[in-house]
């Protein structure tokens, strides 16, 4: 099997460790808040506030289940349009009260289907982008399994964006990208390796800023040896974004994703 | 609960009751050469030459496609387009095979060089920011020069505190251009997010088709949002839709009417009275014609 369809699979696994999970490690009095206040509470967006290593901050994720069970409350990590303005409420919350933003993100993608359209999932994603990228408070985005286009980076407009070893980027899934350009999806291992959408490859592109290493003996079975770093990284980058003066902090946001294109004039 | 079939409300078109729709839809209304041509949505047979620069069916008023040139032709007063960045072209950012080969065939199709032509212009006297995105060039697919063309008509419209009027059709994302073709829509709303912050006016015109990443970024973002009739917009395709939840769809899924009932649209409005429409938006939204304002 090829890297890329390793990453793939590891990033899809249905024991691999979700973000309820990273919240209690990494924070401490996780205290989630419900609802998007216009429509409902969509359970594939968690989040609330707690603290990490005293400092008050806002956690939102995208969570998936381990069980099928699970996976029917949470949609199997596909959020509709009220999860995305949920999050964007939360975040708006985050500004008012001075704490940085962290979102966890793992979704194979924004959610399809007949409701999702009627209550504008394109429309709670543009908001989430145009807001996030002037939200003037710091934020960092986790990727810790699939990042599956739109749906995945409208909780990604982030100051700085990060990845662990297998987790995964990308414009569309690795089938969907073989159906549509070639109309044949057996050539999925060809095209996960064409779209460079390993962390490796998104660290190269600049599309992530750090990748964070998993254990030899798969996430799952070691949780902490993961955790360990990711709060190491937020307990050195944490103070440094939130001590930068905010026009600072969003004129360097604007250029993360300004620069972003390949084009000769 | 029309017992009596009184379906023929629309234009006669059927898009969405009858079997083969996809494939009718993903060849949508266009004009094809010669004398005579085929209407996709009533199907009636027309001359060509009753086809009026709005380019609309004489038969049942479907709102055929439009090229940029067409576009301005009917929008801005009479030689007051100037292009933004007319030579900008793709490079190949994901290595994907035969790029250029793909970029040179679109290029011939569609007699342009990307997917969106920007520059300035007025409108009944107003001045303005234009993007008008081309969907007879890989139908409409944002990649780093689509995103970067409209990013700087933005950026251009807030140094110069102008209006923008965007007119979108787009598929999507450039699958070829890979996660850099995401990155477009981030791009493009944050250049939004300081336009609307400098208090300036943006006015997105959705036309057949919007959809994916463009409706998911900037083609919802505008403070006031414009579409055609029967437009096609939404964020999912159709036929992802079906494939995930196995049911089918409702009349009228996904077109300008839904998304006005839906509270997605401002207005829709008729495609020979957008001009005048436009012109009125941008007058009551300059400062310095308004009375009693500084």
């Amino acid at each position: 099997m090829s890297d890329a369809m390793k990453s793939v699979a590891i990033a899809r696994m249905i024991d691999r460790p979700n973000t309820r999970q990273f919240i209690r490690e990494i924070f401490d009095d996780f205290t989630e808040f419900h609802g998007d206040r216009l429509f409902g509470d969509d359970g594939a967006v968690v989040g609330g506030i707690a603290s990490f290593q005293g400092r008050p901050v806002t956690v939102i994720g995208i969570q998936k289940g381990h069980t099928l069970e699970e996976n029917l409350s949470c949609n199997f990590g596909s959020p509709n349009p009220e999860g995305y303005r949920k999050a964007l409420r939360l975040m708006k919350q985050a500004e008012k009260f001075h704490r940085p933003v962290i979102t966890f993100v793992n979704t194979a993608g924004a959610f399809c289907g007949i409701g999702a359209e009627e209550r504008g999932q394109g429309e709670a994603i543009a908001r989430n982008l145009m807001e996030m990228s002037r939200l003037k408070t710091p934020i960092i985005s986790i990727f810790t399994g699939e990042g599956g286009s739109g749906g995945a980076l409208a909780l990604a407009v982030a100051d700085e964006v990060w990845m662990l070893e297998h987790g995964m980027y990308s414009v569309l899934s690795p089938e969907g990208f073989a159906s549509i350009l070639w109309r044949d999806s057996s050539r999925v291992a060809e095209a996960a390796e064409l779209m460079k959408m390993t962390s490796g490859h998104l660290l190269q592109n600049q599309v992530i800023d750090r990748i964070i290493p998993e254990p030899k003996e798969g996430l799952e079975h070691n949780l902490s040896f993961t955790t360990d770093q990711l709060e190491e990284a937020l307990a050195e980058t944490l103070p440094k974004l939130c001590n930068m003066k905010v026009e600072e902090l969003l004129k360097k946001r604007y250029e993360r994703f300004r620069k972003y294109g390949e084009y000769s004039e | 609960m029309n017992l009596f079939g009184k379906k023929s409300y629309f234009p006669a078109d059927g898009g969405d009751r009858k079997k083969g729709a996809d494939r009718r839809r993903k060849s949508g209304p266009s004009i094809p050469d010669g004398m005579w041509i085929k209407c996709n949505t009533c199907k009636a047979i027309i001359y060509k030459k009753e086809v009026t620069e709005y380019k609309l069916c004489p038969n049942c008023d479907a709102h055929f496609r439009m090229s940029p040139k067409e576009r301005i032709a009917v929008t801005c007063d009479e030689d007051t387009f100037q292009e933004f960045d007319a030579d900008m072209e793709s490079m190949n950012p994901m290595d994907y095979p035969d790029y250029d080969e793909v970029i040179e065939k679109a290029q011939k199709k569609a007699g342009i060089k990307e997917g969106v032509v920007t520059g300035r212009a007025k409108i009944k006297g107003e001045d303005t920011v234009l993007a008008i995105m081309d969907s007879h060039y890989m139908m409409g697919s944002m990649g780093s020069v689509v995103g970067e063309k409209i990013t700087r008509a933005i950026e251009y419209a807030t140094e110069q505190r102008l209006p923008v009027i965007i007119f979108t059709t787009s598929g999507g994302a450039r699958m070829q251009e890979g996660i850099i073709s995401l990155m477009q829509m981030a791009k493009t709303s944050e250049a939004l997010g300081r336009h609307d912050e400098a208090g300036l006016l943006s006015v997105t015109v959705l036309t057949d088709p919007t959809t994916g990443g463009v409706t998911a970024s900037f083609a919802m973002l505008g403070d006031i949002i414009l579409s055609e009739p029967r437009a096609l917009i939404g964020f999912a395709g159709q036929r992802v839709i079906k494939g995930t939840i196995h049911q089918d769809l409702p009349e009228g899924f996904q077109r300008a009417e839904f998304q006005l009932e839906h509270g997605f649209l401002d207005r829709i409005v008729h495609r020979e009275k957008l001009r005048d429409e436009l012109g009125r938006i941008l007058r009551l939204h300059n400062p310095s014609e308004s009375e009693g304002v500084e």
